[in-house]
């Protein structure tokens, strides 16, 4: 396939962007392969007019048009939830460009996608790639107990497709027994170790569910491989992400949960939270409701509670503390699973290392906490996220888990903002690049699935963008400072709030917001540079950034 | 005294309001002439002022004891139980006769004793000068004046003495009109903006029936227009829903017909009387007050309560108003029934938008004192601070606040004053601790001897005003902001949960930014001081250092000097909030807690597969 094909007209003069809360430009509309650019007329006392709209097409989610007589109007609902409309002379043209763009915008084909094609100047190809391996997070806990040993029998992804290479498993087991374990589980995914909390030696580990099907299956090896983890006496906790109901439920399609007779020291708690289609619809329902700013006030609460996503917000929360509580006071080890072990799991898991672990807690450790817990564990982000809230599109496997992860995560950092060294800009940076990015870092399915297209040698990655200096430091929070504690959220209704920065983020005037976060920065910055001992912390040093201009040009350009 | 009968008791347990297993602390309850004392065993002390408390209930006799629990104004819930059922009934008895005095003598503002001498008590007094006040807003000026007609309080009780009227209004004219207003309560000036030299006007409903006219009272309405010189309409705002003011014609009262006053333009904003208000408050507070609340019962309870539909209300008539004045020069006249409930919050709250000063810390006592207390919003009846009508009961004045609130959430940076300001404010209402909002009236205040016998609450404030500040104030904000001009939009209405859950702390971030920004702004203005203290003396003894100071640029904020690097002063980190523990300290994540116990137990029942997390994770932890 040939983007050129896909392009019938190029260029328009005279059309006009309009955004909420900026002025409309008027400009030239170009479109490329990848890109919607707009570069407006010279201004007229001799400015160099080039404001400029770079829009990465791939960022479209819904293009919706109106012709009236010679002026067409293209509205483009764009994946990070912003709005622009664009007013083009001519109704061919019109008709032309919004095709191109949805052509565009829906190619499917990983290896057409942008992240492929973008070259900056300034990186490296295959930097960044290797920053956060697997073998360095084993190497921690090797370091403390000689209870766990790095298995490389998914080397060619046989025995589970959706699963990294490499993986920790207790030492006490050997390859055969994965082997056969895996035939015991979802997907393959046998129970690996996702955690090890330093604290008290317990760990988490994850997997998908075991095969019991109807007629009761049970498999020595699965049972030998999580028996092996605990010690002694020890008890263990199964939290399932589905009810105890949909668990039992799942044995008719040939799934289920770990029976209490074929698993004796594990108990069994169930902690249903959503995903799929109902998290999907949870999510473009709390767009709607957010984007019709015309609703009163008791539509709105009505419309914000009928969406659910803050109860959504709830659960996985609760749940992560849940699991953390398990390990932390109950000092007992933990597996967590929903049906494939994927969705629920994950940000069970994750969100249990952020309560946890100061070190996920880190810019960089949180880098790692993403690339070993929702990267390589086989996040299906292609799926997920090829489209967001606004899109027409028949929905197939969309759903915002990753999504809901940052937003759990943003909730944590407004309860204990000074214990995330990363700002909030690093969650919304993050949430664009799950949709549409021009690195390859959310590429894919699975490791497998980046092995084969050849992701990590023809794209860049994410991470080496973010930890360039300057951006690196954009990202930080300037209130950090490093907290050793385990950082125990309320999740009482009244203390949970809706996200404002990403879901009003197009809709609202942050302006004054903006400047109040500017001035926190500033007084932090400026007290920063008084002697240490007046603060009796250390904390890194950041310049003041106003938050997040209302820009058009946006994330997706840097290029 | 002779109410308490049992003066300690021990053995109580204090339990934990939200906790599903009754979780509780276990410590010795003393009651005194006016708290309620609880010290657990750890030595915390919970304070109840007598006069706090809204309602005592005495629950079924359980196996561990008879529960008691204590409703307080300021949105405190205690729950205790105790031991034995005498006690309790002993407690309960003397609460209930406690917490309604039955008159204004028995009121804690009357026995308290700040130890203060007599001429700074007198002084308090006089901080908040209001003739001063309307001087700074330009009147009395060539349209406006100062009327004697209300000096003895003879045509308006509920008004105060200083009345400011428009020089065209004759006597007759004022007396005429408010012969026709409800309770006397004539249209007078609350504010003058000197720029547009356009007023706010404030009254109560005309007594209109379904024809009834006033000469006189249209003669008021046309001087109070023809005092604006630029303009020749001005708005009347009835701040009721047409529905209850037509409903009030019935009864010889009403509103302005169009046709018989000259130039006026008539309008309705709809906010809903005091007991539509009392009953949403109560419906909010059994929402917000339930144990293992879901997200979407709550979300659906505050929509059911319609308590933030009423805030929006207030606030969309408020910036109706300040519009009207800043964009049209236009003069508003005020009001509702009587005037003193809806027409205060709405005069206030506009003035509030179109005035920086009143957004300074001063100049929000200023505002209180002009429009909520002068103005006769009848506080004691509102507030419930003696054994009344519950009916008359209202959170006119916490809508007020919570408006204020939301302003602060718009326009973070200004404000002077913060949102413990606002708390502060909200706990001395009720407290009867000062006289300033006692009585219904100023009348009714003098009768009382307040200035005589009582303290005012604005020095003590003042005093402590570093609690108080924003440290993100930026008065050049202010300035350049002449009109605050708030997005009414619904999602910016949220739930206060720092006035309702003010108590329940494990609800709060347990990190407070705020907190942390209050402290470095103090250590950077300490260093300052310090910093400027050692350069004086440094010069003093004219010695070489001077030079090291003057070669690096001297930043306020930067000590450059080594020598401050030892100065002692960095190494105190006093709290500046009573609830700032420690700066960075981290509520609620202490290892020792007994919380946790609670789940662990419910973790080891024996059933199968069900263990309920504690309704918030925070519970176990705190």
């Amino acid at each position: 396939m040939e983007f050129a094909e896909l392009i019938k007209t190029a260029k328009v003069e005279n059309v006009q962007l309009s955004c909420p809360g900026l002025p409309p430009i008027k400009g030239t509309l170009c479109i490329t392969s990848h890109h919607l650019l707009l570069s407006s007329q010279p201004g007229g006392n001799g400015e160099p007019g080039t404001v400029e709209l770079w829009l990465l097409i791939r960022n479209v989610d819904a293009v919706e048009k109106r012709v009236a007589s010679s002026l067409g109007t293209i509205t483009l609902k764009c994946k990070d939830l912003k709005v622009l409309q664009l007013e083009i002379p001519g109704m061919e043209e019109c008709l032309n460009i919004a095709s191109s763009t949805e052509a565009l915008s829906s190619v499917d084909s990983v290896m057409m996608m942008y992240p492929f094609f973008y070259r900056p100047q300034s990186m490296k190809l295959k930097d960044g790639w290797q920053l956060y391996p697997l073998q360095h997070y084993y190497q921690q806990i090797a370091s403390e107990t000689g209870a766990w040993r790095l298995s490389c029998v998914n080397g060619d992804f046989t025995i589970c497709s959706s699963y990294p290479p490499a993986v920790i498993v207790p030492a006490a087991v050997d390859d055969n027994v994965l082997k056969k374990a895996a035939r015991f589980r979802q997907g393959g995914r046998f129970p690996v170790l996702s955690y090890y909390h330093k604290k008290n030696g317990t760990v988490m580990l994850r997997s998908s569910q075991p095969l019991i099907g109807p007629n009761r299956k049970r498999c020595q090896e699965d049972e030998l491989l999580l028996s092996a983890v605990l010690d002694g006496g020890e008890r263990g906790f199964v939290i399932d992400t589905r009810s105890a109901q949909a668990a039992k439920q799942a044995r008719m399609m040939g799934g289920g949960t770990e029976p209490k007779s074929s698993y004796p020291r594990w108990k069994r708690l169930h902690r249903p939270l959503e995903r799929g289609r109902p998290l999907q619809e949870s999510f473009i329902k709390l767009v709607e409701a957010c984007n019709d700013t015309s609703l009163s006030v008791d539509r709105w609460l009505s419309k914000l509670e009928s969406s659910k996503w803050l109860a959504h917000v709830k659960g996985a929360l609760s749940t992560a503390c849940l699991a953390a509580q398990c390990m932390e006071r109950e000092e007992a080890c933990v597996l967590v699973h929903g049906a494939e072990g994927t969705d629920t799991t994950l940000l069970v898991t994750a969100l249990a290392q952020v309560i946890l672990d100061p070190d996920c807690r880190t810019l960089a450790g949180f880098q790692g906490l993403l690339e070993r817990e929702w990267i390589e564990a086989g996040h299906p982000f292609h799926f997920r996220y090829a489209h967001s809230a606004y899109s027409h599109a028949r929905l197939k496997q969309e759903a915002p888990i990753f999504l809901l992860f940052l937003d759990c995560v943003w909730q944590l950092g407004r309860q204990f903002p000074f214990s995330l060294q990363f700002s909030e800009r690093l969650l919304l940076m993050l949430f664009e690049h799950t949709y549409a990015s021009c690195y390859g870092t959310f590429l894919c399915n699975s490791e497998k699935e980046r092995c084969l297209c050849e992701v990590k040698e023809k794209t860049h990655s994410l991470w080496s963008w973010l930890n360039q200096p300057s951006e690196w430091k954009k990202h930080l929070n300037p209130l950090y400072t490093y907290n050793a504690l385990v950082i125990w959220p309320s999740v009482e209704p009244q203390s949970l709030q809706l996200w404002q920065g990403l879901f009003l983020r197009w809709i609202r005037s942050s302006q004054y917001l903006d400047e109040a976060w500017a001035e926190v920065q500033r007084l932090v910055t400026s007290h920063e540079d008084a002697p240490e001992e007046s603060a009796g912390h250390t904390r890194c040093h950041s310049q003041p950034d106003a938050a997040y201009p209302l820009t058009i040009t946006g994330t997706a350009n840097e290029g | 005294m002779e109410h308490i009968r049992t003066t300690k008791v021990e053995q109580v347990k204090l339990i934990d309001r939200f906790s599903t297993s009754n979780k509780s602390l276990t410590g010795t309850l003393y009651l005194t002439a006016t708290h309620l004392l609880f010290i657990d065993s750890s030595q915390k002390e919970t304070w109840i002022l007598h006069h706090h408390i809204a309602a005592v209930e005495k629950l079924a006799l359980t196996t561990s004891g008879c529960p008691l629990v204590i409703q307080c104004k300021n949105f405190r819930i205690v729950h205790f139980i105790v031991p034995r059922e005498r006690d309790c009934h002993d407690i309960y008895n003397s609460l209930l006769q406690l917490s309604k005095p039955a008159s204004y003598d028995e009121l804690y503002a009357f026995s308290y004793n700040p130890k203060q001498n007599e001429s700074k008590r007198l002084q308090g007094w006089q901080l908040i000068d209001l003739a001063e006040e309307y001087k700074r807003m330009g009147v009395p000026n060539s349209n406006w004046q100062l009327s004697d007609a209300n000096r003895d309080y003879e045509i308006c009780e509920s008004y105060p003495r200083e009345l400011y009227v428009p020089r065209t209004a004759s006597k007759p004219v004022i007396v005429g009109s408010s012969k026709f207003r409800s309770k006397g309560r004539f249209p007078v000036l609350s504010y003058y903006h000197r720029d547009k030299e356009a007023a706010i006007c404030r009254c109560s409903q005309p007594l209109s029936g379904f024809s009834a006219r006033c000469l006189e009272d249209e003669n008021m309405l046309h001087a109070i227009s023809i005092a604006n010189p630029a303009h020749h309409y001005m708005y009347v705002m009835d701040t009721r829903p047409k529905l209850n003011a037509m409903a009030n014609r019935a009864a010889g009262k009403g509103y302005e017909n169009e046709d018989n006053y000259a130039n006026i333009r008539f309008q309705f904003v709809g906010i809903e009387n005091i007991h539509v208000m009392r009953s949403s408050l109560q419906k909010l507070l059994e929402v917000s007050g339930t144990k293992a609340l879901s997200v979407n019962s709550f979300l659906s309870g505050l929509e059911n309560s319609g308590w933030l539909r009423h805030i929006k209300a207030v606030l969309d008539a408020a910036i109706f108003l300040a519009k009207a004045i800043a964009v049209e020069n236009a003069t508003v006249l005020v009001h509702c029934s009587d005037g003193w409930d809806r027409t205060s919050q709405v005069c206030s709250l506009g003035s509030l938008l179109l005035d920086s000063y009143y957004r300074t810390i001063k100049g929000f006592m200023v505002l209180i004192e002009k429009d909520w207390i002068s103005f006769g919003h009848k506080f004691s009846d509102r507030c419930g601070q003696l054994d009344g009508d519950s009916k008359e009961i209202s959170p006119v004045f916490t809508q007020f606040l919570e408006g204020v609130w939301h302003l602060t959430e718009q326009f973070p940076q200004a404000f002077e004053y913060n949102e413990a300001f606002l708390l502060q404010i909200h706990e001395h209402i009720h407290s009867c601790q000062f006289g300033n909002f006692l009585g219904n009236c100023q009348k009714e205040r003098e009768e009382l001897k307040l200035k005589e016998k009582t303290y005012s609450l604005w020095p003590f404030l003042l005093d402590e005003q570093k609690k108080y500040l924003n440290p993100l104030y930026n008065q050049d904000f202010s300035q350049k902001l002449v009109l605050l001009e708030p997005n009414t939009v619904s999602f910016n209405f949220k739930f206060w949960r720092n006035m309702y859950h003010q108590f329940d702390r494990t609800m709060h971030p347990r990190q407070s930014v705020f907190n942390l920004i209050m402290t470095m702004s103090e250590q950077n203005k300490q260093l300052e001081k310090d910093f400027k203290e050692l350069e004086a003396k440094m010069k003093q003894r004219n010695r070489q250092p001077e030079e090291l100071l003057t070669k690096e640029p001297v930043q306020s904020v930067h000590p450059a000097s080594p020598a401050l690097k030892t100065s002692p002063c960095f190494k105190k980190e006093q709290p500046l909030l009573p609830m700032n523990d420690s700066i960075r300290t981290i509520e609620g994540s202490n290892t020792a807690d007994n919380r946790y116990r609670e789940y662990m137990e419910e973790l080891s029942k024996a059933e199968p597969a069900v263990v309920s997390l504690e309704c918030g994770v925070a519970r176990m932890t705190c």
